[in-house]
């Protein structure tokens, strides 16, 4: 991967002209204005981020070094924390909380001189894949505003769809970054579990999430997955042995085995531009002298049920710490210390986060551990051996993202299960902690573009990049 | 039947706050009675995004402990998270240790009742975060919440329901705070909390092997009221079978005052804990060369050397005993004998001379100023009878204390003092208690008729004039051959 050399992007393309950063600030600033009806901030850092404009444009004219993002200009999901601003995961029952305290991978991004402009608007807490329940309300697909953008990560994916920003991060737990990546025509990272710092991010799933790039580029992520990736001490789950290495991947001469899922290519279980755009890549990258394998997609019926039943339990106790006493919404209801607790996060949480507290404290309880939390603990334990296996087999795994185009708004949303089956393909990444990748690519339905995944083995995640690169340019 | 047809069976649950620099998950910290909240990282306070990682320092006193309960120490263990909600627990669960405590299936050798040895099981040791502290009594309307404790490293010492009698728990609770002190663990400061200690205690019909319903008594906290609320746990539970009453599984609390339990909730009221393996920390994985070291750091125990003290060195129960009680005094003890004091010297010493200094100074063995070395060369000049015992310890030893004689030679100190026993000729002798006995015709006399008792007077005429430097052994002989003629 070459970083900065190939196809450089338009912020990339503005520093090396000169252009001045704080005006490329007051551009987006502007636009951002504009484009309102998106929703896609809940909040814009403006004069912090032309603060920092002003000071990396002095520093460039007194021709100090600068760091590697400096010219580019980032968007926060409202989920990672940065210093001295404030961080609700769009939910009411962080209404008001400040940051005391950057995400590791924000520290990195300052510290690489990146911008950050604002914070974009999530699904409350990051549960939910349309952007439908944020306390902040919707937010709009800049493609077509009657679909949804996707979620939880659908403000960052709105903003730099929407040319409001030049890249943002989103944050991963089962698709959330991915999906609205491929909802928005992005690229989308999900990286190696442990690959990037989770010190600073709002937990859903612990063992699930990750927090990662969303971009215009593959160039653009890799760029970003430098900087953010890499061991924190302040992240116990971080994987010490991480490094984003420049990848060979892209080289033509490799022979690069591809394994892929023939049911979903004959089943209708996935919409007919999506089946479509899938049989085109596959194509394409035999084209490119990929051998394709064949695989039955493992445990595939459990992996959503699976997912619910682990991360809804995790959430139920990382959301516990939300009870009124230290910080950000109290009821004013209640006569006593439990009313107080009670109403607060009945009031606090919106129905789809109570939704998932209580089926996650159901999965925990006693009398139930064993039937749910138990037994999917240990099929979880056999679908990462089953992936490994996989991965002995062939270098990638190619599958859609979604089954399906973006969606009108309350399309879904009725339907917390059909919502839930939008991550089928996602939240198999997740489970393992295998990398996984959205890549855009171009759509013959209704919609101008849809998004494919690959996954890698463990700590593939430049190749990744570096893959579906050559699949893309090999197509555009 | 009454209630010596019945038997007590009870297992007691300690919780010991680690002696750490730090906290058991975050980089600040602890100190009681630090200003309220001035000890709170984001961790701590469970501020969103906020991420547990491991205190290795707690991981080796847990280890060491463990070592020294005789436990198994697992190489593998999880922490699990223990979910519910109070104001002082910020994140709204507990990081423990739930299936994989990190030490398991030791014992600890107490004395019963009788003073005879018994061992008492332990079930396992695990670690956990200690909660923070609700104030109900700082404001007329308000509960206030310090979260400075929160996050403290503790161990759970679990002890299998081994115990029979309310002295066998007096004295495991003691010899648990006798150990984890000795051990630099934690300093097992009941009143402050950083030992704390709750009891299960049922009874049962004497030579019946099953047991009763459990009951849990929260909130004792001394030696004293473990052995009260067990005494009165036994009393109201044999009494309500008696009566053919059914004892119901509960949490009581120890009221001090009254000397009673007092219930706090049933079993139905009891938490579903939810317990879980925590995600945010990995397994913990120690190496067999870990604890090897952990080992080696412990070093001898309590046990260890009162052993040495009564088979080894022929000292007295007593003397054992003390010098059993701290590792400061038993490691003093052990390097006196390493200058070459001898084991009984090195006991009188120190549980003599030493400790009166200290206790007159208000100082403990760690505030000593003397090192073994130069107590030891005290102990020898006496040996070598150049100062007496009694000016050794009632003006040597202090002086020796003085910071301006740290430096100083300690026989020119007693030279210095007036108190060193000069290597006088026998002619010397001789010419000093002739001149004596001349000032006393009339008490030589006496002597010669038979008043033996006098040799003291002329020993007591003869230290004045020397200043007490003269050997009184040798000063004997040269008396009494002067006296025969």
């Amino acid at each position: 991967m070459s970083g900065r050399a190939a196809a450089p992007s338009p912020w990339l393309e503005d520093w090396a002209k000169g252009v001045s950063l704080t005006q490329r600030v007051e551009v987006f600033l502007k636009k951002i204005a504009r484009q309102a009806a998106l929703n896609a901030f809940v909040e814009v850092f403006e004069q912090s981020a032309l603060e920092r404009a002003a000071d990396i444009d002095a520093r460039r004219q007194a021709g100090a070094p600068l760091g590697p993002l400096a010219g580019m200009v980032v968007a926060l999901k409202d989920n990672i924390l940065m210093k001295g601003h404030r961080c609700t995961a769009s939910s009411r029952i962080l209404e008001g909380f400040e940051a005391p305290y950057s995400a590791t991978a924000v520290h990195r991004l300052l510290e690489a001189d990146a911008v950050v402009i604002g914070r974009t608007g999530c699904d409350e807490f990051a549960m939910g894949s349309s952007n439908e329940t944020s306390y902040y309300g919707l937010v709009r697909n800049p493609l077509d505003p009657e679909r949804v953008p996707g979620g939880s990560s659908g403000g960052s994916a709105a903003a730099v769809a929407a040319g409001l920003c030049d890249a943002a991060l989103g944050s991963d737990t089962g698709g959330s970054i991915r999906q609205p990546a491929a909802f928005c025509g992005l690229w989308g990272m999900k990286p190696t579990y442990g690959a990037v710092s989770r010190y600073g991010l709002i937990a859903y799933g612990s063992s699930f999430d990750q927090i990662g790039p969303m971009t215009t580029s593959p160039e653009d992520a890799a760029l970003l997955m430098q900087v953010i990736s890499g061991p924190d001490p302040y992240d116990a789950t971080s994987d010490v042995r991480f490094t984003f290495q420049k990848s060979e991947h892209g080289a033509q001469e490799r022979v690069v085995s591809l394994g892929f899922f023939p049911e979903l290519l004959e089943g209708s279980d996935i919409e007919e531009p999506i089946r479509k755009a899938y049989q085109d890549c596959l194509e394409r990258a035999r084209i490119l002298g990929c051998v394709l394998k064949p695989i039955e997609l493992p445990m595939r019926s459990w992996l959503v049920p699976l997912y619910y039943v682990l991360s809804t339990a995790e959430a139920s106790s990382n959301l516990a710490r939300y009870d009124g006493v230290r910080y950000g919404y109290r009821s004013s209801h209640g006569e006593t210390l439990e009313q107080m607790q009670v109403n607060t996060r009945t009031e606090g949480f919106g129905a789809e986060v109570r939704r998932r507290i209580l089926l996650g404290t159901f999965v925990l309880s006693s009398g139930y551990y064993d039937a749910y939390y138990s037994k999917a603990l240990k099929a979880r334990a056999l679908l990462c051996r089953r992936l490994e296996n996989l991965f002995n087999e062939v270098h990638f795994l190619l599958l859609p993202t979604t089954p399906g185009l973006p969606f009108r708004f309350g399309e879904r949303s009725a339907d917390p299960v059909k919502m839930y089956l939008e991550d089928q393909f996602t939240v198999m990444a997740n489970l393992t902690g295998h990398p996984a990748l959205n890549f855009p690519w171009p759509c013959a339905g209704d919609f101008p573009v849809c998004g494919l995944q690959i996954m890698g083995p463990r700590r593939s995640d430049a190749d990744l990049l570096a893959m579906a690169g050559r699949l893309v340019a090999s197509k555009f | 039947m009454n209630q010596d047809d019945f038997e007590l069976v009870a297992g007691l649950e300690i919780h010991v706050q680690l002696h750490t620099d730090t906290k058991a998950f975050s980089g600040e910290s602890f100190e009681y009675g630090a200003p309220p909240n001035t000890l709170v990282s984001p961790v701590t306070l469970g501020l969103p995004g906020a991420l547990p990682r491991l205190n290795a320092r707690a991981v080796e006193l847990a280890t060491r402990l463990g070592l020294a309960l005789n436990c198994k120490i697992r190489e593998k263990s999880y922490f699990a998270r223990k979910n519910y909600f109070y104001p002082d627990l910020p994140k709204g669960y507990q990081i423990t240790q739930s299936e994989t405590p990190l030490c398991y299936d030791g014992y600890l050798e107490i004395e019963d009742e009788n003073g005879q040895p018994m061992r008492v099981g332990i079930e396992r040791i695990h670690l956990e975060e200690d909660a923070g502290k609700s104030l109900h009594d700082q404001d007329p309307y308000e509960t206030l919440v310090d979260f400075n404790r929160a996050g403290a490293p503790l161990v759970e010492i679990v002890s299998r329901p081994d115990i029979r009698h309310p002295r066998q728990a007096y004295n495991y609770v003691a010899r648990i705070r006798r150990l984890v002190r000795w051990l630099g663990v934690s300093d097992g400061n009941m009143e402050e909390g950083s030992l704390r200690c709750d009891a299960n205690i049922s009874v049962r019909p004497k030579g019946s092997p099953a047991l009763g319903t459990k009951v849990e008594v929260k909130n004792m906290n001394s030696f004293r009221h473990v052995m009260r609320a067990i005494e009165y746990e036994f009393e109201r539970q044999t009494e309500a079978l008696l009566r053919g009453e059914k004892i119901h599984q509960e949490t009581r609390t120890f009221d001090a005052v009254q000397g009673l339990t007092l219930s706090m909730r049933s079993k139905e009221q009891a938490h579903d804990y939810r317990y879980f393996p925590e995600p945010d920390l990995p397994p913990l994985v120690l190496t067999p060369s870990f604890i090897q070291e952990q080992k080696a750091a412990m070093g001898h125990l309590p046990d260890d050397i009162k052993r040495l003290c009564l088979h080894e060195y022929g000292l007295s129960e007593y003397e054992a005993d003390r010098l059993s009680e701290e590792r400061l005094l038993a490691d003093y003890f052990l390097k006196l004998l390493d200058c070459q004091a001898t084991p009984k010297e090195a006991a009188n010493w120190l549980l003599g001379p030493v400790s009166q200094w200290l206790n007159e100074q208000g100082q403990t063995l760690a505030d000593f100023p003397l090192s073994p070395q130069r107590l030891a060369t005290i102990i020898a000049l006496v040996r070598a009878e150049k100062v007496s015992h009694s000016q050794a310890a009632a003006t040597l030893l202090p002086a020796a204390c003085l910071p301006e004689n740290q430096d100083a030679g300690l026989e020119d100190l007693a030279r210095a003092l007036g108190i060193l026993m000069e290597e006088m000729e026998d002619h010397q002798l001789r010419q000093i208690l002739l001149e004596i006995l001349d000032n006393f015709p009339q008490k030589v006399a006496e002597y010669k008729n038979g008043k033996k008792g006098l040799q003291g007077f002329f020993m007591g005429e003869l230290m004045k004039k020397t200043g007490g430097r003269a050997n009184p052994k040798k000063a004997g002989q040269v008396l009494s051959e002067l006296l025969k003629n």
